[in-house]
């Protein structure tokens, strides 16, 4: 009797995480889909071409996750392209010529610098009070100005090791070590915060952020926190970028607005405190399978990215038809 | 004694609060007149009629842009494919030079090309209730994808600026009133009176203020969206070809440099990004601080990325300024 119940609560709950995780879990399903699509148009899909897709999608994917954390937040931050760029020309900068050791320092440095350059987008936010978007819109000049300021032209080099964490397989040849840096990074910076009581604030003060005052959670500490993350990964989507380049670039990739796109595709609600980082992540790796297989089929690159457009209004209309029905039932 | 109170009244900070609040163009029109001042004191003689004109010229297009946001940012939206959308129209013109149907062609295309684009913005934001920020994001990847298929396209056929965009966009006369005025001041007024005289104008405003009083007062949203992101789609086409006039050069990404900038100025004007408050006038101020900022930070001799760094700044302490007198975002 006692081990039926417990059966049926764990169904039920297994339910719950699947309604909960439904989008993610139809992303999922829908990026099989389209790796198998891609076999068959495509025979000679190997692994040297799956490492490549992890290779370049691993820059986006982080900055998709940096996007996540603040939106969850209730924020935004329009400056994760130009960060890239400045912790990227950081990076580069200093590794050209270096040790292997001081490539070392050097990441532990950029890191740091990311964690600033959130703190900053965060502090200002919480304390002059402007909506976040004018100020990472603004800030987003700020810091490609920096990046600029550091070297004016593409160039500077990266540690071996650096390259070697993100280009290549790993064990099985299919499984590229990109997607393993990817697993890592959550790992180490995301599952702790959503365990964690910073992780429950963050979701509270994107879902209501009044409510969430009023139940004694630290607003503006929440919110800052939740931009030195930001930070912190758009530090590691420019590190990288460095990696699997080789150089650093001054000029911001289109990476702000692909971020905002992978987020809102992956499942995470513009207004704050509902989606999770692995939707993001998944998008992204969609976006690009999308691309792959245009190429595959000879379709003018160009008519990609419309299709890219394309998609991320078709799926985010009927998206949000479907939530208007249901708020309707 | 009565002249007396209100001469000390006029001297209490509140009396400065209401003052920002209730005539925003007073301070900033006082803040245009400073930079001016410094750039003069800076360089003295550059300031003078032609300066004057040429500042002006410069400033029509982001004032057009900005009057995009300014209408789009009042029902709490905003509208990031205007850069597309303008570098799309200026571009179709310049390829319709040598066809049979020529300019006038060229630019009924691009027009309608443009209406086409703001429709499908307005009816995925009103009818389906995409986030703005994030269907005019698609847009942008639509129209840009669409534009460089057009591009390859025509690429036989060869293209330039059209004279009559050449003397429109950069044409002065005198050497002091640039020719771009003639369809500024008409649109300029249109907008102005649009906004406080028209039902549509009202109605923008209190679906920005209030969307669920605006309802059910018997306002249809959705209506006034679609016809709004179409306005917006229209009058960032006729800043793309004038734009393409002033720069005499007509590109896929021609004005995606301005779209930012078109935002802040908005901003800058005193327009919340939140909806229901702000106006046309304090965007043309805006753009007006933007251009002479720029200018000024060129007569310094600084450097492109310090102006980024310093640019970006401006714009957060106009914008905390702004919150700390309202007290609102």
């Amino acid at each position: 009797m006692t081990n039926a119940t417990a059966t049926m609560n764990r169904v039920a709950s297994l339910g719950a995480d699947v309604r909960r995780n439904a989008w993610t879990l139809g992303l999922l399903a829908f990026l099989v889909v389209l790796l198998v699509f891609t076999k068959v148009i495509q025979p000679g899909y190997g692994p040297i071409a799956a490492q490549g897709l992890g290779t370049s999608v691993l820059p986006l994917a982080l900055a998709a996750v940096a996007q996540a954390i603040v939106v969850i937040a209730g924020g935004i931050d329009l400056s994760i392209g130009s960060m890239m760029a400045l912790t990227s020309v950081v990076s580069a900068t200093l590794m050209k010529g270096q040790s292997e050791e001081f490539g070392v320092a050097v990441v532990v440095g950029v890191l740091l610098l990311g964690v600033v350059l959130g703190a900053v987008n965060g502090g200002l936010v919480v304390i002059t009070r402007v909506p976040d978007i004018v100020v990472t819109l603004a800030m987003s000049f700020v810091w490609a100005g920096f990046a600029l300021l550091v070297r004016a032209a593409p160039g500077g080099g990266a540690a071996l090791w650096l390259k070697d964490l993100v280009i290549g397989p790993i064990g099985n040849e299919w499984i590229p070590r990109a997607a393993i840096a990817m697993v890592v990074v959550v790992a180490i910076i995301w599952i702790p915060v959503v365990r964690s009581r910073l992780g429950l604030s963050i979701y509270a003060i994107g879902s209501n952020q009044l409510a969430a005052f009023r139940s004694g959670v630290p607003v503006g500490r929440t919110k800052l926190a939740a931009y030195v993350l930001t930070g912190l990964c758009a530090a590691l989507a420019g590190l990288s970028l460095t990696a699997s380049t080789g150089i650093g670039t001054p000029v911001p990739g289109p990476y702000t607005l692909m971020s905002v796109a992978a987020v809102v595709l992956g499942g995470v609600s513009l207004a704050g405190g509902r989606g999770g980082v692995f939707g993001p992540i998944v998008a992204v790796v969609v976006l690009q399978m999308i691309r792959t297989d245009m190429t595959f089929l000879n379709v003018n690159t160009n008519l990609a990215v419309v299709a890219q457009g394309v998609i991320l209004i078709g799926v985010l209309m009927f998206g949000s038809l479907f939530e208007l029905r249901r708020a309707r039932a | 004694m009565s002249t007396a109170v209100r001469t000390s009244q006029w001297l209490t900070p509140t009396a400065w609060q209401n003052l920002f609040r209730d005539r925003p163009l007073i301070p900033l029109i006082g803040l245009l007149i400073v930079l001016v001042g410094i750039i003069q004191v800076a360089q003295p003689g550059i300031v003078g009629l032609p300066w004057a004109g040429v500042i002006l010229r410069a400033s029509v297009p982001l004032a057009i842009l900005a009057g995009c946001q300014v209408l789009t940012m009042l029902t709490g939206g905003i509208d990031l494919s205007v850069g597309a959308v303008a570098s799309m129209a200026g571009f179709v013109t310049a390829t319709f030079v040598n066809s049979p149907g020529g300019v006038p062609l060229g630019i009924a295309v691009a027009l309608a090309a443009a209406a086409l684009a703001g429709l499908v913005n307005g009816i995925g934001v009103g009818v389906f209730r995409v986030h703005p920020l994030i269907m005019t994001i698609g847009m942008s990847f639509v129209v840009l994808g669409l534009a460089n298929v057009w591009q390859l396209q025509m690429v036989q056929t060869g293209a330039g600026v059209p004279g009559v965009l050449r003397t429109l966009g950069s044409g002065t006369v005198l050497e002091v009133v640039p020719n771009s005025l003639v369809v500024f001041v008409p649109m300029m007024l249109l907008i102005l009176l649009g906004l406080r005289r028209s039902g549509f104008g009202r109605l923008l405003y209190a679906i920005g203020d209030n969307p669920v009083a605006a309802r059910l007062s018997g306002a249809r949203a959705w209506q006034v969206l679609i016809v709004l992101y179409v306005i917006s789609a229209l009058l960032a086409a006729i800043a793309g070809l004038l734009i393409s006039g002033l720069t005499n050069t007509a590109s896929v990404s021609l004005a995606d440099t301005s779209l930012l900038p078109s935002v802040a100025a908005a901003v800058i004007g005193g327009t919340s990004i939140l909806g229901g408050r702000g106006g046309f006038g304090g965007a043309i101020v805006g753009a007006l601080i933007l251009t002479v900022l720029a200018a000024l930070l060129t007569v310094l001799g600084l450097p492109e990325p310090t102006r980024q760094v310093l640019f970006g700044s401006i714009i957060i302490v106009v914008a905390a300024a702004y919150t700390r007198v309202t007290g609102e975002a």
